[in-house]
This record gives C-alpha cells, sequence and structure tokens, in this order.
C-alpha cells in the first residue's frame, strides 16, 4: 500500500496526487508515467508523471470514471493499493532548439517535467495552455518557470487568446521558426495540434493515452499504429511522432469499454451513495 | 513375491462438464486417501527409476509415492518438497505426459503412474493438515541475491537459494506474485489461493518479496549489482504477437496476454464488482491450438459465450495442448475449427470485429520442427461470424530488461541469450531463465531453469568464480 500526501482539487474535476514514493522518483524523467490503482477491486490506469522529489511523486488526473472518482475522493494519510514506474520512453533530449509545448486539460500538467527537462537543456521554450474558460487554467506560476514564453488559450476568451489551439498555432509558426511541437491532453488536442503543424512540415511529438492493463509490455491492449506498424503504448511510447499515428484506429479503440465504464460507475456511485 | 499390476489409473473425479462451464470452481476435485493410496500402490517401486531422469527438478518420484502408499503423507510432502518448492502448482499444471508419466516402467504396456494426480494430492493434504512445515534454513552466507519476476522460475529459484542460507529479494511487477500462475493460468485450472500459499511459504522461510517494482525501470539491473551480489532473470512473456493481418487492431480482437489477464489478475469476470471490465462475445474465435488457447476458450465460455471456436491452423495431431486440457476443452462444447486460418477480421461502422475470413488448409511436408506444414487451398475462403477474437499464438520475451541493461547478449527474438548448463548470461553476475530465454514454454521447464541457475548462482556466491 502507497500513502497519499496530497490529493486536491486544482480546478474544476481536475485533481493533483501526490504519494509517497520508496523507489519510483530515482529514476523518473520527463515523459514517464506511472500505473495506479485506487484499492483492491480497482483497474490498473496509467498517469502522467507530473512531477518528484525524493520522497514522493506527483501525478493529475481528470474525473471521468470509477477508478478516477475513487482516486478523488483520497485524503492525507489514505493509501491507493499500486503505484509502479516509472514507466514508459522518457521524452526524447533536444538541446538548443526551438520548442513550442500546447497542453490541454491534465496535459497542461503533464507538460510540467517535459518543459523543464527542455529548458535545463538550453532550449527556447514557448508553452501554450489550452482550456474552454479561465476556470479551467491552472499552474501558469509553475510553468513559467520554464518558459520564454507563456500563452493562454480560452474558447470562450475570458482569458489570453479566444479560440482554438490551431487558430493560435497557425499564426504563431507563421509568425516564428520552430523546431519541434510537443502536445499533451486528450486525443482530440493531440490530434489537432498534428494536424496543424503537419502542412508546416514541423517534426511533432505526441504524448498519447492509449488503455493499458499491465503496462509493462506484456497484455499488448495499448497497442496503436504508427507509420503503420503496431505499436505498444507502454513499451514503445507513450510519446509518438504525430504525423504518423493513425487517429482514428486510436480514438476507436479508446472508446472499446464506454459502455462497461457506464455500468461501472453507476454501479460504484449505487454501492457509495445508495 | 511379484507385483501385482494394477493396468489402469486411478480416476479422479471432476465437475461435470455442464455445469463447470457455468463457473470459475477447479474442474477436477483431486484424490481423497484412499484413492491416493490405491493409486500410489500401482507404483512398481523400480529400482533404477526412469520417472526421476523425466522431471526438470529431479523429484525423487519413487520416494514420494512409497510414502503415500504406506498412508505417511507428511512424509510425502517434505520428500517432494525437498526439490520442488511449488507441489502444488506443479501438480495441476506440469505437462506429465511428456516426462515423468511418458518414462514410467508401467507406460510401456499400461497407463503409467499418476505421479501428478499424486503430487497434488501430497500438497493439498498439507493444506488440509495445518502449518506447513518450514525447513531448516542455515545461518546466513552474507550474500544477497536478487530474483526478478515472482513466476515459477523466480520462486524456484528463490526457494533453492533461501535452503542454502542466501539473503533473497523476489521484485515483482505487478501488484500480485506469482507471474503467468496468477495472470495467466485460468482459477478453474489453478486455484490462485494455492499460488499465494506456495509464496507465503518462501515468505516464511525468509524470502523478502517487493511487489510493484518494475526492474528495468524502476531499478536497472546495473543498479541491483550495486547492492546484490547476484541477479536472477525470470521476467518472463513479453509483447504479444499477432499476425499481422487486416482487422487486427479493430475493438473486439485481443492478445491472450489481454485477455487472461484482465479475466484472471483482474478478475474481470466479477465486474463491475471489480472495476477491470472484458468483452463478454457470444461467437467467440480463439486464434492458435497451445494450451494458452484452451485456457481462453474455456474462459470465454464461463463468460457466456454462445458458442466457442478454436482455429487452428494445422490438425488435432500437431496442436501443443495438453491431451487433457484438449479434452476438458472438447467435453465444455468447444469447437474445434482444425486445418483453419484466420486471413482477415472485418468490422462494423464503429469498428468492433464482426466477421472473420479464413482459409482452409491441408497439411504438406513436414517442416523443421517436424510437423507437417500446413498449406492453404486456394479458392476455401469462407467467412464466418464473430464478436471477439482471441489471439494466442504465442509472444515475444518481455523488453524492458533486455532495452535497460548494458552488456547483456539478446538473441535475434529479443530472448536472453544463456549458456544452457548453467543459465548464466553474457553479464557477469546474471542468470536467466523461463520465457524471456525461451520465448514461450512452460511452467516447469521454467522452474527447471532456476533449478539449473540457483546451482550455478550458489556455486559463484561461495566461490566468487564467473
Amino acid at each position: 500500500m502507497y500513502q497519499v500526501i496530497k490529493r486536491e482539487q486544482l480546478v474544476p474535476n481536475i485533481h493533483l496526487l501526490v504519494v509517497k514514493s520508496d523507489f519510483i522518483h530515482r529514476n523518473a524523467q520527463a515523459g514517464e508515467f506511472v500505473v495506479v490503482r485506487a484499492d483492491e477491486k480497482g483497474e490498473r490506469i496509467p498517469l502522467n508523471l507530473v512531477d518528484w522529489d525524493d520522497k514522493s511523486v506527483s501525478m493529475l488526473f481528470m474525473v471521468v470514471g470509477t477508478s478516477t472518482s475513487k482516486l478523488a475522493l483520497l485524503k492525507e494519510g489514505d493509501e491507493i493499493a499500486t503505484l509502479a514506474g516509472p514507466l514508459g520512453r522518457p521524452t526524447e533530449v533536444i538541446r538548443e532548439k526551438k520548442v513550442v509545448c500546447v497542453g490541454g486539460c491534465y496535459g497542461i500538467g503533464a507538460l510540467h517535467p517535459i518543459i523543464r527537462m527542455f529548458k535545463k537543456n538550453r532550449n527556447y521554450v514557448t508553452t501554450i495552455i489550452e482550456a474552454r474558460s479561465e476556470f479551467l487554467l491552472y499552474w501558469q506560476n509553475k510553468l513559467i518557470e520554464y518558459s520564454d514564453e507563456l500563452h493562454e488559450i480560452t474558447r470562450d476568451g475570458t482569458r489570453g487568446f479566444k479560440g482554438h489551439v490551431n487558430d493560435f498555432l497557425i499564426d504563431y509558426l507563421k509568425k516564428n521558426e520552430v523546431d519541434m511541437v510537443y502536445a499533451q491532453g486528450c486525443t482530440y488536442l493531440t490530434y489537432l495540434t498534428s494536424e496543424t503543424t503537419r502542412p508546416f512540415g514541423i517534426k511533432t511529438i505526441v504524448g498519447l493515452n492509449p488503455i493499458m492493463v499491465d503496462a509493462t509490455g506484456m497484455c499488448g491492449v495499448c497497442r496503436v499504429i504508427v507509420g503503420g506498424e503496431t505499436k505498444f503504448g507502454c513499451v514503445d511510447g507513450p510519446e509518438f511522432d504525430g504525423h504518423q499515428v493513425d487517429w482514428n484506429n486510436l480514438l476507436s479503440r479508446r472508446k472499446i469499454y464506454l459502455g462497461e465504464e457506464r455500468h461501472s460507475l453507476s454501479f460504484y456511485e449505487c454501492e457509495k451513495y445508495g | 513375491m511379484v507385483k501385482k499390476i494394477i493396468p489402469k489409473k486411478t480416476p479422479m473425479r471432476e465437475q461435470p462438464p455442464k455445469e463447470r462451464a457455468k463457473n470459475y470452481d477447479e474442474v477436477p476435485f483431486g484424490y481423497n486417501e484412499e484413492e491416493a493410496m490405491h493409486e500410489a500402490s500401482r507404483c512398481l517401486q523400480c529400482k533404477r527409476p526412469t520417472c526421476i531422469q523425466g522431471c526438470p527438478v529431479e523429484i525423487d518420484i519413487p520416494g514420494f509415492i512409497n510414502f503415500i502408499a504406506k498412508g505417511d503423507f507428511r512424509s510425502a510432502i517434505n520428500k517432494l518438497k525437498e526439490k520442488n518448492v511449488l507441489p502444488a502448482v506443479c501438480g495441476r499444471v506440469c505437462p506429465q505426459e511428456d516426462q515423468c508419466e511418458k518414462v514410467c516402467v508401467l507406460a510401456k504396456k499400461y497407463e503409467p503412474v499418476a505421479i501428478g494426480r499424486l503430487e497434488r494430492f501430497a500438497a493439498d493434504w498439507e493444506q488440509k493438515h495445518g502449518e506447513l512445515s518450514i525447513p531448516k534454513i542455515p545461518s546466513p552466507t552474507g550474500k544477497k541475491v536478487a530474483v526478478i519476476g515472482a513466476g515459477p522460475g523466480g520462486l524456484t529459484v528463490a526457494g533453492d537459494l533461501i535452503k542454502l542460507g542466501h539473503a533473497v529479494t523476489i521484485f515483482e511487477a505487478l501488484h500480485k506474485p506469482g507471474g503467468v500462475l496468477v495472470y495467466g493460468i485460468p482459477e478453474f485450472r489453478l486455484p490462485k489461493a494455492i499460488v499465494y500459499r506456495e509464496v507465503d511459504y518462501l515468505v516464511k522461510c525468509g524470502a523478502k518479496l517487493l511487489l510493484d517494482f518494475v526492474v528495468g525501470k524502476t531499478a536497472t539491473i546495473d543498479q541491483l549489482l550495486e547492492e546484490f551480489d547476484g541477479v536472477y532473470i525470470g521476467t518472463g512473456a513479453g509483447l504479444p504477437w499477432f499476425m499481422n493481418i487486416p482487422g487486427e487492431n479493430l475493438n473486439g480482437v485481443y492478445s491472450a496476454n489481454e485477455y487472461l489477464t484482465r479475466s484472471n489478475l483482474m478478475k474481470a469476470y466479477l465486474f463491475p464488482e471489480y472495476d477491470t471490465p472484458i468483452v463478454r462475445g457470444k461467437n467467440v474465435a480463439v486464434i492458435g491450438g497451445g494450451n494458452v488457447a484452451m485456457d481462453c476458450a474455456r474462459t470465454a465460455l464461463r463468460l457466456g459465450a454462445e458458442e466457442v471456436h478454436i482455429v487452428y491452423r494445422r490438425s488435432h495431431k500437431e496442436m501443443p495442448a495438453r491431451n487433457e486440457e484438449i479434452h476438458h476443452a472438447e467435453e465444455e462444447g468447444i469447437i474445434f475449427d482444425i486445418l483453419t486460418l484466420p486471413v482477415r477480421y472485418i468490422g462494423d461502422e464503429n469498428d468492433w470485429v464482426r466477421e472473420m475470413e479464413c482459409i482452409k488448409m491441408r497439411l504438406g511436408e513436414p517442416d523443421k520442427s517436424g510437423r507437417r506444414r500446413p498449406v492453404p487451398i486456394d479458392g476455401s475462403n469462407f467467412i464466418v461470424k464473430v464478436d471477439t477474437v482471441v489471439c494466442a499464438i504465442g509472444q515475444s520475451p518481455n523488453p524492458l530488461i533486455p532495452q535497460t541493461t548494458s552488456d547483456l547478449k539478446i538473441g535475434k527474438w529479443g530472448n536472453i541469450e544463456v549458456d544452457l548448463k548453467t543459465g548464466k548470461t553474457s553479464k557477469k553476475g546474471c542468470w536467466a531463465g523461463g520465457d524471456v530465454v525461451r520465448g514461450g514454454a512452460t511452467v516447469i521447464l521454467a522452474m527447471g531453469d532456476g533449478r539449473i541457475a540457483a546451482l550455478s548462482m550458489h556455486e559463484y556466491l561461495t566461490t566468487g568464480v564467473w
């Protein structure tokens, strides 16, 4: 069992989870993830590592189903059943380049260790974060620390640029020399970012979130088609070249258990709240 | 006095097929004391027993059977445990018909002694009769060993080295120990409580067990070698193979590893009480003819499938599964489509698999494995309705350690290369065995590898000579 140090709702539906770690922090690198299981009956779910120190690791999650609903109720001192990692291949290190990093939803937090690594390697880092409205943006103070530029985008225009990330990005790429674009967040955001950069021919790396079970290279549920080949998200990824990803397949594979997930959540809420 | 020969094995009682296909309880009940003693009395107690050579871990088979025949069950289990740390497991899942029982002298004319069933009986008897007896552990040697993977191979190494006085830490990536015994083999074939009991025994003997520890990531082999004097790599199965035919990434197409892990380790058969879901298909096709394919097919049936087909490209004779598994599957109503090969899967508008196109095969000349090579029959294509497909055609070894370890020689299939006589890898202080070396094999072969490596490790730990 692993002790919860902190669980905090950052903005509606998005939570930070800090758990005591004996080993994971020692080898953790930007772009890696952990597997978490809330309790003995819980599912194994992958969560991006957003930070770590010598006694803990931090993850962000958005409440969508049973597992994340369980996590959202954790208090300091509670325990979770599984915490394993760090998993996946770390983000490829690049040096002294111009990088644009795009984050939305939980991906805003997931950018944190990545831009920290990029900045440490003397890259020029432009960070773009997107949300529906101002009250859903978070961690600007943490991200600005490693960003040469920080741009905020809201769909309703309550803060920063009004519109979608693609609108902003097209304009930015027209005016600026950029070596690489990196995106973290929901499948739609990573897809949109990739399609926006494609005509510019700029290398685009995306953090994907396929369904996983063991997450150690054994079960194969996390397969994604990249460049026409089947790759495994947990050991070949979770980051891939966004211009090579078969997005339709990824989107449909993410929906395999939609019905069961709804059923599970109703069952859980019924058991819990009557 | 010439011993009277009893030609046939004492039958083992089991759940009726119709009933058991709807539950997860173990299929065979096991012998009672009377049945076990009767079966044990069939053993000729050969002066030069051939059965021991047939056993990868060299159990004194006539020795333990003789104790059962006399009704001294405690001595029987102690005799077994001299060589085998997992008797309750091996008694259930070993392919005895290809090993000890195959070379039993009785098997020349009659049915061999039911060695596996007797092994199971002795282990179960101990469980029913109070505390497990803990062997005497010699004083500590001061040497520390890391065992990576709490599967059958790793547990064997751990058991052997603890009994020699070395300090053993077992690292397991998943949240439960047991490896394939827990994530792969279904409850109805090997109840998980039995595996945990055997692991518990090792912990009582002094092994330290660290779960959720993914060696290669949480710590690398090189990092472990700073702390440990020797490392055994028994990380088992890795990425599942697919056939690379169109439609394999459609929803509803599983690898056997995923299907079984969801059902067994994550207990998806108890969904929604447990959170992990699994598709409960009505028309299920399982591709492959090994034990894993049989496990998947029988799991599908228990998950409520109306029709489950085993689709295998060769004939019955070439099926690698144990006869007992094939027999159990047939009894339960699994349909065998032999000499049949899927060529593509067809999905609906939401990317769910709905149909499977197959081609009929005939057997040609024998290939390198000595089995007759299946050849497609032109124009024999046909389409069947399916809503779930489980691909059980094998897997490559787990990639995490090969990816992250320096100086470790890796074969062309991603397997770790070892010296077969010692289990030594190309890296000093590292041994390996089981599926990470062999690709895909059996529980007992992994245990045999573990036994060989443990001997070599002990020699290295005591002499310092690599």
